[in-house]
């Protein structure tokens, strides 16, 4: 569906469901683009029903300018590879209803923050990744092929704690919309600590003490004030927040135990 | 790749571990602390207690010198740890110069703390 045609879809006009009046046929959307230092471009959009801020950004490249870059594959919530600044919050674009951000017309669009940009929308997320693998979130097996599979209950409370936050699909949302990440440049960030918090919750997992030490330091879930603006974030309704107070209460009980 | 040597994984979690412990072990003592502290200004003011009067209480027994050592105690651990993490979220200062500022703030609150108390009790 793009948002230039009036009958997407096939339905003729008769059946299509009343619309609310919209305010205005037209979106002011004002886009970061990289080159020159970096600049504020507008375009001028038609509005459509049931537009997202996705359906904007790919009928600005289709028809006003190709060489404008963003990211996107799934464009139905799986993926989270459109992940970008929509009016100052990281959202995901084929998500975000035009209506419901931007009610008065206007749209202002960034790449993500709290990485470095590689063209306009596109941000480079190797970092973010590099921090997951910083904080050692790899599931490390013990057992093997000949081994019986392992038994564990779902309504253990590890395993409860672990499911909790098993979802995350690495968009980079938390991490964008995370100060400490701002403030702090080697904080691992709320993603890969939330990962890391599902695999010491993990009891088949055979690297638990070795991951605890590279989460439970300064640049670890030590530096995290609860401030939770993750937790709002996430598209999937993660509480990176809660997962990384359960780091911090893992690594205090730690220093009193023998062997950890 | 910007990460620090606590996450390469070395032994150092621990100190960051202990330092964030206390920091929310010395804030439980704080917050009885103050309390205390508050409530014995009011009652001091509206009591109409001179500074003599104060002094005198201060001298009958162990027990407010104690009670403000005790503070005294807390604040200074408590204190520079919150501004370790300060200077490294606001200033920019890397790991070696964030302790020394929070120790350097440690021990002046300790001494000056220290002496407040002695003054006054002795």
């Amino acid at each position: 569906m793009t948002a230039g045609t009036a009958q997407a879809g096939g339905l003729s006009r008769e059946r299509r469901p009343e619309t609310a009046p919209l305010p205005s046929s037209q979106l002011d959307v004002v886009i970061w683009r990289s080159g020159a230092g970096g600049r504020l471009e507008r375009f001028s959009v038609p509005r459509a029903p049931s537009q997202t801020v996705l359906d904007v950004v790919t009928w600005i490249q289709r028809h006003l300018d190709a060489t404008l870059a963003y990211r996107f594959a799934c464009r139905v919530g799986m993926c989270g590879s459109c992940a970008m600044t929509v009016n100052g919050v990281a959202r995901w674009t084929c998500r975000t209803h035009v209506d419901r951000v931007a009610p008065a017309g206007r749209l202002e669009l960034r790449p993500l923050a709290n990485l470095p940009v590689i063209r306009d929308l596109v941000c480079d997320m190797r970092e973010f990744f590099d921090k997951w693998t910083a904080a050692k979130g790899a599931f490390v097996p013990t057992a093997t092929r000949r081994d019986p599979p392992a038994r564990v209950p779902p309504a253990s409370r590890e395993r409860r704690h672990a499911d909790a936050a098993i979802e995350c699909i690495g968009c980079g949302v938390c991490y964008a919309s995370c100060d400490i990440v701002a403030w702090r440049p080697a904080y691992l960030g709320p993603a890969a600590l939330n990962r890391a918090w599902t695999l010491e919750n993990d009891v088949r997992d055979g690297a638990r003490v070795a991951r605890l030490a590279a989460v439970a330091g300064d640049a670890g879930c030590h530096a995290c004030h609860s401030q939770a603006s993750c937790t709002e974030r996430c598209p999937k309704h993660l509480a990176p927040t809660a997962s990384i107070a359960g780091l911090k209460r893992l690594a205090s009980r730690s220093l009193f135990e023998r062997d950890r | 790749m910007r990460t620090d040597r606590a996450a390469r994984g070395s032994a150092h979690w621990r100190v960051d571990a202990w330092l964030w412990l206390l920091q929310r072990a010395s804030a439980a003592v704080l917050a009885v602390c103050v309390a205390v502290h508050l409530a014995t200004i009011f009652y001091a003011v509206h009591a109409g207690l001179t500074a003599q009067a104060i002094l005198g209480r201060m001298h009958a027994s162990i027990a407010w010198p104690a009670f403000y050592v005790l503070f005294v105690v807390a604040a200074a651990v408590h204190a520079p740890i919150g501004l370790r993490a300060v200077a490294a979220e606001w200033l920019g200062f890397g790991g070696r110069r964030a302790d020394l500022v929070a120790a350097a703030i440690g021990i002046a609150l300790l001494a000056l703390g220290l002496r407040a108390v002695w003054a006054l009790a002795r």
